[in-house]
């Protein structure tokens, strides 16, 4: 059995009251961190940990925090991002639904790390009956002497508030978040200045995803050292997934890094199989921003070694034959599925998500949509699949915030691996317009012929 | 101050810290200098959205030389010394402008015979050096209602890039926050508060800054097309504003009134309404002489002044004639 950090006691009845929560060793980082340690201790555990930034960078988090100006006399921020709404992402959610005592013990032990006395936690507007969950517990922990005014008599103050965001996944990129936090239209800034140096109202501010905080508070009941033992290289400690599509058992897991992709779909302590007996046909490891994998490229790397749920070696092989572990959206697609219509489900998701300030993502998403959605209905042609992945190009690389790539890289992926299947919507315009066509007839990825040397 | 050294283009020039790339290189001049339809000098934060100023850093500084991974607005990216930059060198930077300005036309209507900024519009110049001749855009492109702004400013979002440089005049040159973006993504458009007038001294600079057709001066649309009248730098007591504008004439008939706009297509000082909507009359008005036009335009292409000096013969004439 792997050993879990976060979602211990996650099946715990009323874990998210604080008596609970205390009953089962809650708040002893808090009591750790804030009587024994200094804020550079806690941050040296951090970056001991080797701990990466869950929210899809997977930026290392001590790094980070170490990069956070310190002028006098200037407030600090800590702001936790759960805006969560990359699809296939529901990590956060769970956590905070079951726990969110874990999310707010983390966030005072890492204020104090940072040097902050009022952190924000971000989260998105659908999540709005969480946020009710979050109110509540906070309110129990004022209560309780652990935010508010001299917490444990040590002097040190914090006050944490709860930011319903209105809805739009830009919110979730760190500038965009701290824009509409202020009050403003959620639209990137342009970097640089880093929010480490100027972010929430111009002051130096960490930005880091509610998975991220929580996981400071192993670090620093443990220590880092102890943390970093789990895992494999780089990719250390443990990592919610969020597993979903045609499997047995979707739901949120707790992984250590480094478990076998193999055995992550397919033993039945995680996703149980494909259901229903069908084959796998493809794999979004992490989020919809993330290349797509074709089957044979999910449990093999491209140099035939086993894939790991590690941040390498999911992103082993570059954008050719590799993905990215993302924010650990896990979403398997069985032999039925289509790829070119799950391609334009991606793709109009970005299209409207948009926030609209630089051509290329406000122009480029809106056109890659409507010609994903003519070929997915059998009416395109096949000058459209170069032109999407020409699109593509032009978008990449060249928008103020990630949000171009994220909408550019799963269409440059789909016709990589799968162009066949693009290719098959021209020319059989009768049979795609039935959306189901993939259950009458499936077409499976066609693993390119080795190129001899 | 210490100065720094950049290199653009193969060009070098020692600038402040500070320095954008753009402004570095529009120091250099024309032949280096990136195209820019957001980045306005005289307002703060502007730039950075269009994409059209992207260029390639192919050494960082002396200190890291490594290049930057991606092409870089070099609007908003300051200089660093001893870096190298490419702008027309660089094929990959001609490329994705190339895919900028195709972005950039795909939604708009391409209406500049009936457009009242056809001649002095910075899309136009910038689709004839980077645009293609044909578009590969099949699909409806979007619409908006046209609405008035006031009784002076006409605006036609259909026509609109989103540089956001009205918004930024708004924001910086009148109080309030009256004037801004709604939605969001392909449907964003700039609105005034439920269409409330933007009703300020300054609210014309606007229309000045706007790099395509989409805000117009209502006192002067459907009269002239620009390259018919004569600009001429002018000036009058005000005690709004400096009193130094272009008068655009037709005869002796002042048509309209505009800021004086530099070689880069940006006004020297702003204008009060006064100025810019109510003397069109030739007594307001003391003329200086003829207002050089330096952007790549018609008109520029059309100097008056010039037409008495240059004769044109058959050998300068840019078309061969037919028969
Ligand atoms: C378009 C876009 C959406 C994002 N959405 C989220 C999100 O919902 N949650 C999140 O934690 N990070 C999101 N991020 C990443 C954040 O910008 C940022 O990197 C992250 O919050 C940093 O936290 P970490 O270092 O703990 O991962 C998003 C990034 C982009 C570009
Ligand atoms: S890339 Fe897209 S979402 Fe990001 S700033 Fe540009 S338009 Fe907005
Ligand atoms: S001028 Fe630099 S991005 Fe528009």
């Amino acid at each position: 059995m792997s050993r879990k950090l976060l979602l211990t006691h996650d099946n715990v009845p009323n874990l998210h009251t604080i008596d609970v929560y205390r009953s089962k060793g809650g708040y002893a980082s808090v009591e750790k961190a804030l009587k024994k340690m200094t804020p550079e201790e806690i941050v040296e555990e951090v970056k001991k940990s080797g701990l990466r930034g869950r929210g899809g960078a997977g930026f290392p988090t001590g790094m980070k925090w170490s990069f956070l100006a310190k002028p006098e006399g200037v407030p600090r921020y800590l702001v936790c991002n759960a805006d969560e709404s990359e699809p296939g992402t529901f990590k956060d959610r769970y956590l905070m639904e079951r726990n969110p005592h874990l999310l707010i013990e983390g966030m005072i032990t890492s204020s104090f790390a940072l040097g902050a006395n009022t952190s924000y936690i971000y989260i998105r507007g659908e999540y709005f009956y969480v946020s009710r969950i979050l109110e509540t517990a906070i309110a129990e922990a004022y209560a309780k002497g652990w935010l508010g005014k001299n917490i444990l008599g040590t002097g040190y103050n914090l006050d944490l508030y709860v930011q319903v965001g209105a809805g739009a996944y830009i919110c979730g990129e760190e500038t965009a978040l701290l824009e509409s936090l202020e009050g403003k239209r959620g639209n990137p800034r342009i970097k640089p200045p880093f929010p480490a140096i100027a972010g929430l109202y111009g002051c130096p501010t960490v930005v880091n995803n509610v998975e991220t905080i929580a996981a400071v508070v192993p670090i620093v009941n443990d220590g880092g050292d102890e943390y970093a033992k789990i895992g494999i290289g780089r990719s250390t400690g443990t990592k919610l997934i969020s597993a979903s599509g045609n499997i047995n058992k979707p739901g949120v897991y707790e992984i250590e890094m480094g478990v076998p992709v193999e055995e992550f779909i397919f033993s039945d302590q995680y996703c149980g199989g494909i259901a229903n007996g069908k084959r796998m046909k493809a794999c979004v490891p992490g989020g919809s921003s993330v290349p797509i994998l074709p089957d044979y490229l999910v449990c093999k790397t491209a140099t035939g070694e086993d894939r790991l749920m590690t941040y390498e070696s999911l992103s082993d092989g570059g954008f050719a034959t590799g993905s990215m572990l993302g924010s650990g959206g896990f979403i398997v697609y069985d032999e039925h599925q289509c790829v070119v219509r799950n391609t334009w489900n991606f793709s109009r998701f970005y299209h409207h998500e948009s926030c609209g300030q630089c051509s290329p993502c406000r122009e480029g998403t809106g056109w890659m949509e409507r010609v994903l959605h003519r070929l997915e209905k059998g009416m395109g042609n096949m000058n459209d699949i170069d032109l999407l992945v020409e699109l593509a190009k032009k978008i990449e690389g060249n928008t103020i915030c990630p949000l171009g790539d994220a909408a550019a890289w799963p269409v440059a992926a789909a016709i990589k691996h799968f162009r066949h299947e693009f290719e098959y919507h021209v020319l059989y315009p009768e049979k795609v317009k039935d959306s189901k066509h993939g259950h009458k007839e499936p077409i499976m990825p066609v693993k390119p012929a080795p190129v001899m040397a | 101050m210490s100065l720094l050294k950049v290199t653009i283009d193969n060009h070098t020039i020692e600038v402040p810290a500070g320095t954008t790339i753009l402004q570095a290189a529009r120091l250099i001049g024309k032949e280096v200098a990136p195209p820019a339809m957001c980045y306005y000098t005289k307002l703060a934060t502007s730039g950075g959205y269009c994409r059209t100023c992207l260029v390639k850093v192919s050494k960082g500084s002396e200190k890291d030389p490594r290049p930057m991974p991606k092409l870089v607005a070099s609007c908003r990216t300051t200089v660093m010394d001893g870096m190298e930059v490419q702008n027309f060198t660089s094929p990959e930077v001609i490329e994705a402008r190339k895919g900028v300005v195709e972005f950039l036309l795909i939604n708009h209507p391409l209406d500049c015979p009936v457009c009242d900024q056809a001649g002095e519009c910075h899309l136009q110049d910038l689709s004839y050096e980077n645009g293609r001749s044909y578009s590969r855009y099949e699909f409806e492109r979007r619409t908006f209602d046209k609405i008035d702004i006031g009784d002076k400013i006409k605006l036609h979002m259909t026509r609109c890039i989103l540089c956001y440089r009205c918004v930024k005049v708004a924001d910086q040159l009148t109080p309030g926050r009256g004037h801004g973006v709604i939605n969001r993504g392909d449907v964003s458009e700039i609105s005034t508060y439920i269409e409330h007038a933007v009703d300020n001294e300054f609210s014309g600079n606007m229309i000045d800054v706007c790099p395509v057709g989409a805000l117009t001066d209502r006192t002067f649309r459907f009269k002239s097309r620009v390259w018919f009248l004569k600009p001429m730098d002018a000036h009058r007591d005000c005690d709004k504003c400096s009193g130094k504008a272009v008068v655009w004439k037709y005869g002796n008939d002042i048509y309209r009134v505009t800021g004086r706009k530099d070689q880069w297509g940006e006004v020297d000082e702003w204008i009060c309404n006064t100025c810019r909507y109510d003397k069109k009359d030739a007594k307001d008005w003391t003329v200086e002489g003829p207002r050089k036009i330096e952007k790549t335009s018609v008109i520029s292409q059309n100097h008056y002044e010039a037409g008495t000096k240059f004769v044109a013969s058959p050998e300068t004439l840019p078309v061969k004639q037919l028969s």
